[in-house]
Formats: C-alpha cells, sequence, structure tokens
C-alpha cells in the first residue's frame, strides 16, 4: 500500500482560493518548496552516498526514516522524556540500524551479483514495513512537537521556525558531508572502495569497515531526515517510508546518483515542483508531477543534472 | 639407519623452538637455494619466502610446488608464456587466492589466515597487470590512500578542520611529494588519475603500491606498454627504489631486455610450474626455457 505523505498546509488553497498570487504568496511558497527540498534533499544524500559506494540502490533507506520517526514518537509521547533525547536517540537508532542492516543483510552479499543486492534490499524494506505494522499497528501515530518554536511574520510572508531549521540543518549536513568525502582519510577510503574494491582490498584499505562507515552515515542523515519530517508532518506510519523513499530516490536520480551537490539540486526541484503543482491548485498531480520530471530527466539526460556522462574507451 | 644421523635430527628439533626470538614467530624454512640470493643479502633472513606453494581450481591445478626465497634487497623476474600462472602467484601471495598447498612467510611470519588487508600490512604491496588506480581522484589521493595504513587521523579533527588536521595534512602532503619525485610527478599532483598518459599510470601505480610502505613489493609487468627509453628509464628508477627504500621487488615482464637487464635471480613458469631459476644468464641458455617459449624444434 503506498500512502501519501499527509496534505500540505492550508493556506495553499487559500491562497489559491483568493487569487491572491502576490509576492508574499510566491515568497511563502518558495520557503515551503525550500523546506519540502531540504528533507528531500537529506534523505537523497543517504541514497546517494551508499550509490556512490557499493553501486546499491538501499530501497531500505526510506523505512530507516519511518522507525527514526517512531523512536521519536516512543521517545516523547510513550516515555514522556525529553525531545532532545528523542532527537538523539532517532539518529543514533537510525545509525544503528542502518549498520545491522548492512552486516546482517547486505555484507554476506558483497561478492554477489548486484541483482542479489537489490532484491534482498526490497526484502530489507518489507520487513521493516510489516515489522512496525506488528509492532505499532497501522494506524498513525502522533508524534508530538519537539520544540513549541514560534513562527514569525515578516512583512506578511510567515516564516515557520521549522522551515528554517530544517533548510539550516540541510545545509551544514551537506557541508559536512562533502568535506568528510573529499577531505578525510575516511573519505578517501570510501572513494577508493567505490572504484575497485579489490585493489582498495590490496592497499590495506578494510572494504567491510569503509562500507559498514558508509551506512552509519547515510543512515545518520535518515535520523535526521526523520525528525525534520516529523516536525512537518508530526505522525508517523509503518509506510511513510515508502513515498518519502521513493521522492527521494527520484531525486537523487534527477541530480545524478553519487553526486552529493546533485542529491541536493535533485531534491529541491522535487520540492519546489510538488510546492509549486500544489499552488496553482493540481495538488492530485503532485506525485505525477514529481515521476513525470524523473522521465524527461532519463530521456533528455540519463545520467541526471550533475552525473557525468559515461564514456567508454574504445 | 645408523644411530649417529638419528640423534642428530633429533636434537635440531629440539632447539629450533628456543632459537626462535618470538614464539609466533615460526622457524625459518631452510633456504632453499641460497646460492641464488644476492650476496649482500647472505646471512640475513630472506623477506619473502614460499614453500610448496600450490592452487588447484576444480579439477585444474594452476600453479604446483612453487618455492621461493628472496634476499632483503633483491630484484627477482618471473618469466613465463601467457598463461603459465605467473600472476596467479602474485595474487597467492597476497593472499588474494588462498594456496591449496604450502606455506608463505613474509619477513619470518606465516600469512596463511591472514586477510587481504593483513597481508598488505604486513609488508607486501602489488601493481596490476591491467592498470587499477582510482581513476577518478587525483594523482595525489591515489597516494594519500596507500599512506591510509599509516595516517592516524581522527575523523572529528577532519570534518571540522582541526589545527592538527591542518598539520597532519602537510605533513603527508610533503610525503606524497617526496614520493611523486622518485618519477618527477610531483607537477601531476592535482591531475585525476584518469587522465595520465598510460606510462604515468603505470608509474603512479607503483608508487602506491610503495605508499604502503611495502618490504616485498610485486610489480605485473610494469613495462607493459612503454616505449624502449621510458623501459630503460622504468629499470633505473625500479634500482632507485629498492636502494632507496632497501625492499626487494618481485616483478613479471615479458620485455626480455627488461628482465634480463635488471633482475638478479630469474624464474620460468610453465603449466604452473617452475622449470628453471638462475642468472639472467642461465636461464638464457637453459634448453628447457628455450623449449617452453619457442617449442621442442627451438632447441635443435
Amino acid at each position: 500500500m503506498r500512502t501519501q505523505p499527509p496534505a500540505l498546509p492550508r493556506f495553499y488553497w487559500t491562497c489559491v482560493r483568493e487569487r491572491k498570487c502576490c509576492a508574499v504568496t510566491i515568497l511563502t511558497q518558495v520557503l515551503n518548496g525550500l523546506q519540502l527540498g531540504s528533507i528531500y534533499a537529506l534523505v537523497a544524500l543517504g541514497y546517494t552516498m551508499v550509490y556512490g559506494i557499493i553501486l546499491l540502490l538501499n530501497f531500505a533507506h526510506g523505512d530507516i526514516i519511518m522507525v527514526g520517526a517512531y523512536i521519536s514518537w516512543i521517545v516523547m509521547s510513550q516515555l514522556g522524556l525529553n525531545p532532545v533525547l528523542a532527537i538523539v536517540l532517532s539518529i543514533v537508532g537510525c545509525a544503528g540500524l542502518g549498520v545491522l542492516i548492512d552486516k546482517v543483510a547486505y555484507q554476506p552479499l558483497r561478492e554477489a551479483p548486484r541483482m542479489s543486492l537489490l532484491i534482498t534490499a526490497i526484502g530489507v524494506s518489507y520487513f521493516l514495513e510489516n515489522g512496525a505494522q506488528l509492532v505499532f499497528g497501522a494506524d498513525a501515530k502522533v508524534v508530538p512537537e519537539y520544540f513549541d518554536l514560534p513562527s514569525m511574520s515578516v512583512g506578511g510572508v510567515s516564516l515557520s521556525a521549522n522551515a528554517i531549521i530544517t533548510i539550516v540543518v540541510t545545509a551544514i549536513s551537506t557541508i559536512v558531508l562533502t568535506i568528510l568525502v573529499q577531505k578525510t582519510k575516511l573519505g578517501k577510503a570510501m572513494r577508493a572502495v567505490s572504484e575497485d574494491m579489490g585493489a582498495a582490498r590490496l592497499m590495506g584499505i578494510n572494504v567491510n569497515n569503509t562500507i559498514s562507515f558508509t551506512f552509519a552515515v547515510g543512515s545518520v542523515l535518515a535520523g535526521i531526515g526523520a525528525v525534520l519530517y516529523s516536525m512537518a508532518y508530526s505522525q508517523a506510519t509503518p509506510t511513510m517510508g515508502i513515498m518519502l523513499g521513493t521522492k527521494a530516490f527520484v531525486a537523487a536520480v534527477l541530480g545524478g546518483i553519487g553526486s552529493i551537490p546533485g542529491a541536493v539540486i535533485g531534491g529541491l526541484l522535487v520540492g519546489f515542483a510538488e510546492v509549486f503543482v500544489s499552488a496553482i491548485g493540481l495538488s492530485v498531480w503532485q506525485d505525477a508531477v514529481v515521476f513525470l520530471l524523473l522521465i524527461i530527466v532519463l530521456v533528455v539526460r540519463p545520467t541526471g543534472i550533475l552525473g557525468r556522462p559515461m564514456t567508454e574507451k574504445v | 639407519m645408523s644411530s649417529d644421523e638419528t640423534t642428530k635430527t633429533e636434537t635440531t628439533v629440539e632447539t629450533a623452538p628456543s632459537a626462535s626470538p618470538k614464539r609466533h614467530r615460526p622457524v625459518l624454512v631452510q633456504m632453499e637455494t641460497p646460492n641464488l640470493v644476492p650476496e649482500r643479502d647472505l646471512g640475513k633472513m630472506p623477506v619473502l619466502q614460499a614453500e610448496h606453494l600450490g592452487i588447484d581450481f576444480g579439477g585444474l591445478t594452476a600453479v604446483d610446488d612453487f618455492n621461493i626465497a628472496m634476499g632483503r634487497t633483491e630484484i627477482s623476474g618471473l618469466i613465463g608464456p601467457n598463461g603459465a600462472g605467473k600472476t596467479t602467484i602474485f595474487n597467492l601471495l597476497t593472499n588474494v587466492y588462498k594456496p591449496t598447498r604450502g606455506t608463505i612467510l613474509l619477513d619470518g611470519y606465516d600469512t596463511a589466515g591472514k586477510s587481504v588487508v593483513e597481508v598488505n600490512k604486513m609488508g607486501i604491496a602489488r601493481t596490476f597487470q591491467n592498470i587499477r588506480l582510482f581513476n577518478k581522484m587525483t594523482v595525489e589521493e591515489n597516494v594519500l590512500v596507500g599512506f591510509g595504513n599509516s595516517m592516524s587521523t581522527h575523523l572529528l579533527t577532519d570534518v571540522f578542520r582541526l589545527p592538527k588536521h591542518w598539520k597532519q595534512e602537510a605533513e603527508f602532503h610533503d610525503k606524497a611529494m617526496d614520493l611523486l619525485g622518485i618519477f618527477n610527478m610531483q607537477g601531476l599532483a592535482q591531475e585525476r588519475a584518469g587522465n595520465l598518459p598510460y606510462g604515468a599510470q603505470r608509474r603512479l601505480e607503483i608508487l602506491r603500491a610503495l605508499a604502503t610502505n611495502p618490504k616485498v613489493l610485486l610489480l605485473d609487468e610494469p613495462a607493459a606498454g612503454m616505449n624502449p627509453a621510458e623501459t630503460e628509464e622504468l629499470m633505473e628508477n625500479i634500482e632507485k627504489i629498492r636502494d632507496d627504500f632497501q625492499i626487494a621487488i618481485l616483478l613479471i615482464e615479458h620485455d626480455m631486455n627488461f628482465v634480463m637487464g635488471i633482475c638478479e635471480v630469474i624464474g620460468v613458469l610453465d603449466y604452473g610450474r617452475i622449470i628453471a631459476k638462475g642468472t639472467p644468464e642461465e636461464i638464457q641458455n637453459d634448453p628447457k626455457v628455450i623449449e617452453a617459449y619457442l617449442g621442442k624444434q627451438g632447441v635443435k
């Protein structure tokens, strides 16, 4: 069952109905596009990280986010503990889950054909979805507000603190990730493994640890994504990861899978496309437009916006 | 037969373990042909030893009864027709393939049961017949990947660019440049490895292997695709590397001028077995070698 993410905040419709197509509306929509796009970008970064290293489309990535949202729900709603603890546990829990999935499901298949790995990823995804349904039930759980944040209004444009936090956190994550991959020893090891696992081993790189680390980083991003998503939509369902994951995957492919800036561009593009389509009153077309965008990019530029075209040496 | 002989062997068996300095250091296998080791390395422990090494793929014996004892600064060559098992031997020595039979001692330590990474850390590094550089990374980064083991950096100092990070980065940048200097490649440091000309890629692969700080360097066809002038230069550089780093080099090569010009000991492999072993002069005049290369007519 594929569920749609909850509808966007109501003021889109008031704007559209009242034909208030002024600068204020546009600015509000841009901000909303940025917020939604940032969440997609963050999730897309997780896809791109893992794909970039072991060429695996980790279909379980969206479901890791779902688990992260449930962790927040348990900590705050069930145990009544501090929201900061909820954020920390969500992120740490996601990282641990990502590494666990790699060790249990993917590591035994390192030398197997890529198709086996892909099917396993789909299996892990179903396992997490159905496992969550078994444990938590199919109904949506309300994730409480982490913090009671004010919404300011600047010249008629309402700036929600959530939106600003989301955008800033995504920007910081992108920068940290870029430094991590480009400048650190582990990043070099990751890139070496992504190009040639065998040669990397012979140069003394521990391939399994490097890949586990990649999963940990990707899942930390999923954990952050879970918190930001819960901030925006305040609910957790067992199937919430599917559409979120698929859209983020589209974003990663749009931008050029394997590329960090590509994931961000793709994520923002998908976010803006959705918000724009809703804003002009075609919200039922919201998902269709995202996938249409994917089809167009795949036809025109199959490697994505920032992906390098494949050139074969003759 | 004679009681004298039996007592003699018994005593050596008893004394051997106490003679070894560390318990986990295995007793050294007697060198098979010590006369082949260059004079300067005699009396020192061979850096690489293999005894009765062999591997079967299914029913096929790819390598059988391969023996080697390399002096610490020896340059040896492995030659033989295509498909003789030369690269397979490299894969055995680096533990990419697990040997079916035999033992490998690297600087006196048994490599059995060790992973490829551990064997690399024990002191063996290699290049590849078909170049396997990290093409999307820069020349300097390729070398830095090789340094990996000796770089003890902390992830957080790197990510947040703390002062310690800059110090370490400068230090390893200098080390990488020194290494690139061997082949005068400092100017190419920021170039993508995949964009280098063929000869430069081969040279970079040697440097990347050297960066892992090996005791034994295995070169798989280092001169392949190089012109005579480049080959000449490579010969000088390989000798320079041996002298500067004091390491042993084992190489596979089809260019006979190269092999005969640089190797002190040459082993000839045919159908997975060593058919001849000796100095370049001995090999050149060995009828079995001529037969393996040219067929039976060649001997006449």
